[in-house]
């Protein structure tokens, strides 16, 4: 197999995700996007991790894969607040810190 | 010696003016004392400094001639120094030593470098017109007495008779020419409050205001003359201005122009023609004005002011040479001029006025032949009989109460028989007949125009000479036939009125004049041993550096004979008309005579030329054109200006201050707020636009390292 | 080889589908249910490669909690059920250029740092020598995640009420 492989892999991962985070009005599809994004570096951590014969890839997407989850869980409970407060997530209409 | 002090002389008629002027009023006799006693006392100063001169001139056929001597200033006292010898120049031949004048000077001020001085000079020429001055002045006052007595104005008459007198006086001992246009100016100003001495009645100011006018235009003349003598000789001096003119410092153009100039000053003055118009008008004043002024003092002062300048006309006009020149031309048509103007008076005092514009163009006429004496010596002689003739005219007029002869006088012999006989001797007198007076003086000046000048070239005006002593001769029987012969008429006739003699104190100056007129002419006898003859003329006639070398005239029987045969042909030419009525009617019959009498009445037209059309043209179109000119061209570039400038302040302001500068203020400005709105368009609140700059920030960035590094 | 040529192909065409379909659909459901394809996807690739740990746990942790808490979220939000037409930004154009570019960027920057480099034939690591290494060398980061967690959760907490 190919390092390439999965590193293209990932970089195509990655940007859609950017592409997604960007261009998504919904709050939660946005941290959906985000988690593209997450699962993008995931891989390349581990191909490198399996290139170099190092367990420290795995190691570093496991606590990648923790923080991913916590701030999933924080995120949400923001959208959450968002949609207390304006009956609405999208983020079109988000834009009270407009100059 | 008394010479040195004839500054007193001036000084005290000033200071006589002053105190009738300030106590004249309060006086017992209204001041006229004041004025009499100081022309008295002045009179009195001037035999003395005609003693002493004569003395001076005795004395100085003993003074060897010594090598030059400028005229020394004086030191800051009051010190005087009197020039000794005289230097090549001028002195003449035959044993004739040079007397230098007395010379007297003090430092006015100064301005700019050049001292302006006072100072005085006297040679024979002063000293002549002092004693003139004074006695006819001294006379005049006494007369005056009597004819302006109860008058309006009588204090304030003999004040200006006073300042007259103290200028004239100054006038004719002037040191420089500054000195000597002041007194003009002051003698001017005289002659016009004179003049004007009854100015309630409108003719009589008018005739003030012609005669100051008309001294103003020839005063250009003056003032123009002195100025080219002043910076051609470098000096207000007369001395040296004479001194530069005899000996050729001064270039002859300048010498020319300045006489040409002085010659205009002349006309005025001395009422030569052109600018003789004012004189005639002149005898609105009081009689016994007529007779101080412009009969024997003011008017002669133009020729007093040729006199004493004689070298610059002398060689300007190249008198010497024979040339037809300036001043005898006009000497020789006033003469002419004069003489035909007084035929036609009925104003007893306007004909005494045109006579004495013709006997002024003699003394003109002769300075202009280069007979500087007998110029002089008929100014001297003309003072006393013409005076005589204004006074005498005044005692009629003063029984008459009128100068019209044709209307209020005739037959006055009989009544007025001392002011009859001594108007006939001072007639005879200027009629030129023998032994009196103006014979001798007359005389010499046909004689000058008969041996003067280079081939004849003068005989014209001997003829000239001639003609007008007929005219005069003519004229003034008129004027005796139509005053005191003949029926009584008007006034003359009126018997509530009876006419009478006239008082003591206006007999007494016409006898003294008349007295004059018969010896005055004496004093230039031209026959006998050396120290006898002609002391008129040894005595007067300057010897000097500063005075030139002038052909000696002589007495010429043959012009004697002939000019006394043309008088009396005159004279009985004038009898036959008047006194026994041949040639009456001559107006009527020929049309020539016709012409010529209504020339005559109208003055050749001078006055109508004068006021018609030169004043009224000045008045009118020439006026109005300046006005134009002043309204729409100078205003109008003013204004242009003014419109440019505001047109350029508001373009300026305007465009450039407006709009580019503050534009480009404004603009920047602008430009920040627009810069700042485009730039506000990325804050619009959406994260998720915040999101994609950072992003694609960051890929440029990692674009850059990876495709640069 | 040929086995995990095709292995990864099958997995990497779910993968860029699955995430495709995630940013494009109109259905937030659908969303999520594309991610979990996504998810798998990724936790296969990790058994590819021979991370047996880490692939497990992402099926455990990703698919099995995450997804349900976006569910949840997706319930609380009153998302709309059924298609929804207005889920796609304004601001696309720029993201699709941003993507794009990062794409080629990434890609290019891949290609040419590691041309064919070919991964050793065994990459297998045993879980073991993953706890061990965890345990010894991350122990330290191992116990700030685990405060990361609590103060997550805390947060969330405290965010989340209702007072």
């Amino acid at each position: 197999m190919l390092l390439n492989e999965f590193l293209l892999l990932g970089a195509a991962l990655f940007a859609i995700g950017v592409y997604g985070v960007l261009a998504r009005r919904n709050g939660v599809m946005v941290l959906m996007s985000i988690e593209l994004i997450l699962n993008a570096v995931n891989i390349n951590l581990v191909a490198f991790g399996a290139a170099h014969g190092t367990v420290a890839g795995q190691i570093f997407a496991l606590f990648v894969i923790t923080v991913a989850a916590a701030e999933v869980g924080v995120g949400l409970a923001i959208v959450i607040m968002l949609y207390r407060n304006r009956a609405s997530i999208d983020f079109d209409e988000v834009d009270a810190l407009k100059g | 010696m008394i010479l040195h002090w004839v500054w007193l002389m001036p000084t005290i008629m000033g200071a006589s003016f002053l105190a009738i002027l300030f106590v004249g009023k309060r006086m017992p006799r209204k001041g006229s004392e004041i004025g009499i006693a100081a022309v008295a006392a002045c009179f009195v100063i001037a035999l003395l400094a005609a003693g002493s001169w004569i003395n001076r001139v005795n004395d100085a056929g003993h003074v060897k001639v010594q090598p030059v001597a400028a005229a020394a200033e004086s030191a800051p006292a009051e010190s005087a120094t009197s020039t000794e010898g005289a230097a090549a120049g001028g002195a003449a031949a035959e044993g004739e030593h040079a007397v230098a004048p007395v010379v007297n000077e003090r430092t006015w001020f100064e301005s700019a470098g050049q001292e302006f001085k006072v100072g005085t000079l006297v040679d024979g020429l002063s000293v002549m017109m002092f004693v003139v001055v004074t006695l006819i002045s001294l006379l005049v006052h006494i007369y005056s007495t009597d004819y302006v007595g109860g008058d309006r104005r009588y204090t304030h008459y003999f004040a200006f008779l006073s300042l007259f007198t103290s200028s004239m006086l100054m006038l004719v001992m002037s040191r420089n020419i500054v000195q000597f246009i002041v007194s003009w100016e002051i003698v001017g100003l005289c002659s016009f409050a004179l003049i004007g001495h009854w100015w309630e009645e409108k003719p009589n100011s008018d005739a003030a205001l012609k005669a100051f006018l008309t001294n103003r235009v020839g005063d250009v003349g003056l003032m123009i003359g002195m100025i080219t003598l002043f910076w051609a000789a470098g000096s207000f001096d007369i001395l040296r201005i004479d001194q530069l003119a005899n000996n050729g410092g001064i270039e002859h153009l300048l010498l020319l122009v300045a006489a040409c100039c002085l010659t205009a000053a002349v006309m005025s003055k001395s009422g030569q023609f052109v600018l003789h118009t004012w004189l005639p008008d002149a005898m609105a004043g009081p009689t016994p004005v007529s007779a101080l002024i412009h009969a024997a003092t003011m008017v002669v002062a133009g020729i007093f002011m040729v006199a004493r300048l004689y070298p610059v006309f002398f060689h300007g006009l190249s008198i010497a040479d024979g040339n037809v020149n300036l001043l005898a031309t006009v000497g020789g048509v006033t003469v002419i001029g004069g003489a035909g103007l007084a035929f036609v008076q009925r104003d007893i005092k306007k004909v005494l006025a045109y006579s004495t514009v013709s006997q002024l163009g003699y003394m003109v006429m002769a300075l202009g032949l280069g007979a500087w004496t007998a110029g002089l010596f008929h100014l001297f002689t003309h003072a006393f009989f013409k005076a005589g003739l204004f006074l005498g005219s005044g005692s009629v007029a003063h029984a008459v109460h009128s100068f019209d002869m044709v209307e209020d006088m005739g037959g006055l012999k009989k009544h007025m028989p001392k002011t009859y006989w001594t108007f006939l001797i001072c007639t005879a007198a200027l009629i030129g007949l023998p032994i009196f007076a103006g014979f001798w003086s007359k005389d010499e000046i046909l004689a000058g125009g008969h041996i003067l000048g280079a081939h004849n070239a003068y005989e014209i005006f001997m003829v000239v000479g001639v003609v007008g002593a007929l005219m005069t001769a003519a004229y003034m029987t008129r004027c005796v036939y139509l005053t005191f012969h003949g029926e009584p008429r008007g006034a003359a006739a009126d018997s509530h009125h009876p006419v009478h003699e006239s008082g003591p104190r206006m007999i007494g100056p016409l006898y003294v004049l008349a007295f004059f007129a018969v010896v005055a002419g004496f004093a230039n006898w031209p026959f006998g041993p050396d120290g006898f003859k002609t002391r008129f003329e040894h005595y007067v006639q300057p010897v000097g550096d500063y005075f030139p070398h002038l052909g000696e005239v002589s007495f010429v029987w043959p012009l004697a004979i002939v000019s006394t045969l043309v008088v009396v042909f005159g004279v009985l030419l004038a009898y036959a008309y008047w006194f026994r009525g041949a040639l009456h009617g001559a107006t009527e019959r020929s049309r020539l005579a016709r012409v010529g009498h209504t020339v005559l009445v109208n003055k050749y037209y001078f006055d109508h030329l004068y006021s018609g059309v030169i004043a009224e043209g000045t008045k009118g179109p020439i006026a109005r054109a300046s006005y134009w000119i002043n309204q729409n061209v100078i205003d109008g570039i003013i204004n242009a200006v003014a419109a440019g400038a505001r047109g350029a302040a508001s373009f300026l302001y305007g465009t450039i201050d407006q709009e580019v500068i503050d534009g480009a203020v404004n603009g920047s400005g602008l430009s920040a707020e627009e810069t700042g709105q485009l730039l506000r368009r990325l804050q619009n609140g959406k994260v998720q636009q915040y999101g994609a700059l950072l992003f694609g920030g960051a890929v440029i960035l990692a674009g850059v390292l990876v495709f640069t590094l | 080889m040929v086995a995990q040529h095709i292995a990864f192909g099958v997995i990497a065409a779910t993968v860029i589908v699955g995430a495709l379909r995630v940013v494009t659909t109109g259905n937030v459901v659908h969303a999520a249910l594309w991610l979990v394809g996504v998810l798998a996807g990724v936790g296969a690739s990790f058994l590819l490669l021979g991370a047996e740990f880490v692939g497990v746990t992402q099926i455990l942790v990703y698919i099995g909690a995450i997804i349900v808490l976006f569910l949840f979220g997706i319930m609380l939000t009153r998302a709309p059920i059924g298609h929804e037409l207005r889920l796609t930004s304004t601001n696309w154009g720029v993201a699709l250029v941003v993507a794009l570019a990062i794409a080629g960027v990434l890609g290019y920057t891949l290609i040419d740092a590691f041309g064919s480099g070919k991964l050793p034939g065994d990459t297998r690591q045993l879980t073991a020598s993953v706890g061990d290494t965890l345990f010894q060398s991350y122990l330290v980061p191992f116990e700030v995640v685990s405060v990361l967690l609590l103060a997550a959760l805390v947060g969330a907490i405290v965010l989340a009420r209702k007072d």
